[in-house]
């Protein structure tokens, strides 16, 4: 998993309570999956702020979930240099039949959820893609073949 | 042959361990700094160096140090960006996953010239590894008694601490950064007041990008004298260029600044895949403007670079070759600002949505031939009129691909199809 820093180590170094928040989510995100008003509620109970200041920032950054997410979210870069060496829509339509799901979908079995994302800062490495927190470089239909039958598999 | 400064680590096993860094030299300069330097000193030598921000403003780093407040009674920040988004720059990840302590070392060497005893780093949130690094490596220091209380006897204090990003190109700018770090959606300020005045918490603030603090300690450990003789008149030192696109060796190459295009792309990354021909360059990101095939014996230094009509920005350069069409270049990186604008100004929300629109029309057969004009009067009523460098940035490359690749878009609204062949 992600490694966050403690909320209350954290909180012992920021001179504003609202400085925590990020951190905050990313705990929250972590132990509830995803953000739901639950999830945002308690934070905002935490931190003394309204829930009102915590969905503003959360919703701003695309890395906090206010949806529910698959076990192993794809994430694949549409940048310039991933297309360039046929990366991006290639690659996407390649995922899109394969799984049957659209970007921004989740299979049925809540086992993948597609996104199609900006820069990785992987150019070196392209045409690249995320799953959860890994990199994937250098692909080609084989290797999304390869690693999404074995993602299929594992839990 | 040029010898890396900026990267001589990082191709040792454990390249990013303290223990590593140390058996190299390593802390050297902090020691130095904090023992035999005064903080007027240290911003002297800085100046003298001719260090400019890597992070794409190029602002010297020198001057900056002299902005903030000299009363020892105001707290001061020295905020570390590691938010690297821009399309086509993969440097600063380098660094920190691989020779972090080299930017703990520039930040103390800096914090204690401008007299700041907090340090808080910003990092990009997709970067899972460098945030793994930069933990490890502050704990490392802290053991080592390179941070904290009483640094290396000195009585000098600094705390750091690592701040992860949610996914926002715009904190790379440097007060939308300051807002984030503030736990707050990352909108960008109105400037002035600068950070240098009214920064973190209210308080005066240092901002720099990673790969010009990795320069500090070797600024300090060689001299200035030794900086200043790399590069041009008003580019010097060594520079990380991360090469990408239609090249055969895509990667990270330092050099000195000034370094020819031409030697980066053939010498360096291998010359162009397929032995294609070159068709057009992005010298330093996607918010900077094409160059053309024939522009390739441009150095790579701020002021040639804007005297050939583009910017140094973050010196990552995309190749793009005779099969590149110039339309979906532009389309693409336009769809990227269009996704990233925070949607404070207007200019900048809307604009770049109805730019994005625009180019798409154009690419997929649908283009008028009005088009062009629209494009630019579009970009007349971005560029400049918003509160952060995003407007100016966005324009870019429709701009650029229109005044030099004119005829891509030409053909593409007459015959409704692609000139490449895809």
């Amino acid at each position: 998993m992600v490694e966050t820093q403690n909320i209350y180590k954290t909180k012992n170094l920021n001179p504003a309570r609202r400085a925590m928040l990020l951190a905050a989510l990313y705990i929250a995100q972590e132990q509830y999956g995803w953000l739901s008003p639950d999830a945002i509620q308690r934070v905002a109970d935490r931190l003394d702020l309204t829930p009102g200041q915590v969905f503003s920032t959360a919703s701003f950054y695309t890395m906090f979930r206010l949806a529910p997410l698959g076990t192993f979210h794809i994430q694949v870069c549409e940048g310039l240099s991933c297309y360039l060496v046929g990366g991006a829509e290639p690659l996407i339509d390649y995922i899109v039949k394969k799984m049957n799901i659209k970007p921004g979908e989740t299979t049925p079995d809540g086992k993948f959820t597609l996104e199609v994302v900006q820069c990785l800062a992987a150019c070196d490495l392209a045409p690249a893609l995320k799953v959860n927190d890994e990199l994937y470089e250098r692909l080609t239909p084989e290797k999304i073949d390869q690693l999404i039958d074995f993602l299929a598999v594992k839990d | 042959m040029f010898e890396p400064i900026l990267t001589q680590n990082i191709h040792r096993p454990d390249s990013e361990k303290i223990a590593t860094y140390l058996a190299h030299g390593g802390y050297q300069a902090a020691r130095k700094a904090l023992t035999k330097h005064s903080p007027e000193d240290l911003i002297e030598i800085v100046k003298k160096s001719g260090l400019r921000g890597r992070g794409g403003a190029g602002f010297p780093a020198g001057t900056k140090w002299g902005f903030l407040p000299k009363d020892p009674d105001i707290p001061k920040i020295v905020a570390v960006n590691t938010d690297e988004g821009e399309p086509g720059t993969f440097k600063d990840r380098q660094i920190v996953e691989c020779d972090p302590h080299q930017i703990i070392e520039g930040v103390i060497i800096a914090s204690y010239a401008i007299g700041a005893n907090r340090a808080y780093v910003y990092i990009r949130g997709e970067f899972f590894l460098g945030v793994k690094r930069w933990i490890k490596a502050i704990a490392d220091a802290y053991e080592n008694g390179y941070l904290g209380k009483d640094i290396l006897g000195t009585g000098f204090n600094l705390d750091m601490s690592v701040h992860r990003g949610a996914g926002a190109y715009i904190c790379g700018e440097e007060t939308a950064m300051l807002e984030s770090l503030e736990g707050k959606p990352g909108n960008p300020r109105r400037k002035p007041p600068y950070p240098a005045q009214v920064g973190l918490f209210g308080l005066p603030t240092l901002v720099h990008n990673i790969e010009t603090l990795a320069c500090i300690p070797h600024i300090v450990n060689r001299g200035p004298e030794w900086f200043a003789n790399i590069g041009t008149e008003q580019s010097k030192g060594p520079k990380i260029f991360s090469v990408s696109g239609h090249v055969n060796r895509p990667g990270n190459y330092e050099l000195p600044l000034g370094t020819p295009l031409k030697e980066i792309i053939y010498e360096h990354a291998g010359g162009i895949r397929n032995k294609r021909n070159l068709k057009a360059i992005i010298p330093g990101g996607a918010s900077t403007p094409v160059l053309t095939a024939d522009q390739i014996d441009t150095p790579m230094s701020f002021e040639d670079l804007e005297k050939s009509g583009s910017q140094l920005g973050t010196g990552a350069i995309i190749v793009m070759d005779e099969t590149t069409c110039m339309v979906e270049a532009a389309r693409r990186l336009t769809k990227f600002f269009a996704h990233e604008s925070c949607g404070r100004c207007v200019p900048c929300r809307i604009g770049s949505q109805r730019l994005y629109e625009t180019l798409d029309r154009i690419e997929n057969a649908r283009g008028r031939l009005d088009d062009l004009s629209k494009v630019e009067e579009l970009a007349q009523g971005i560029d400049g009129l918003t509160f952060c460098p995003m407007g100016a940035a966005l324009v870019n490359p429709a701009r650029s691909t229109i005044a030099k690749f004119r005829a891509d878009y030409e053909y593409h609204i007459q015959n409704k199809r692609c000139p490449s062949p895809a």
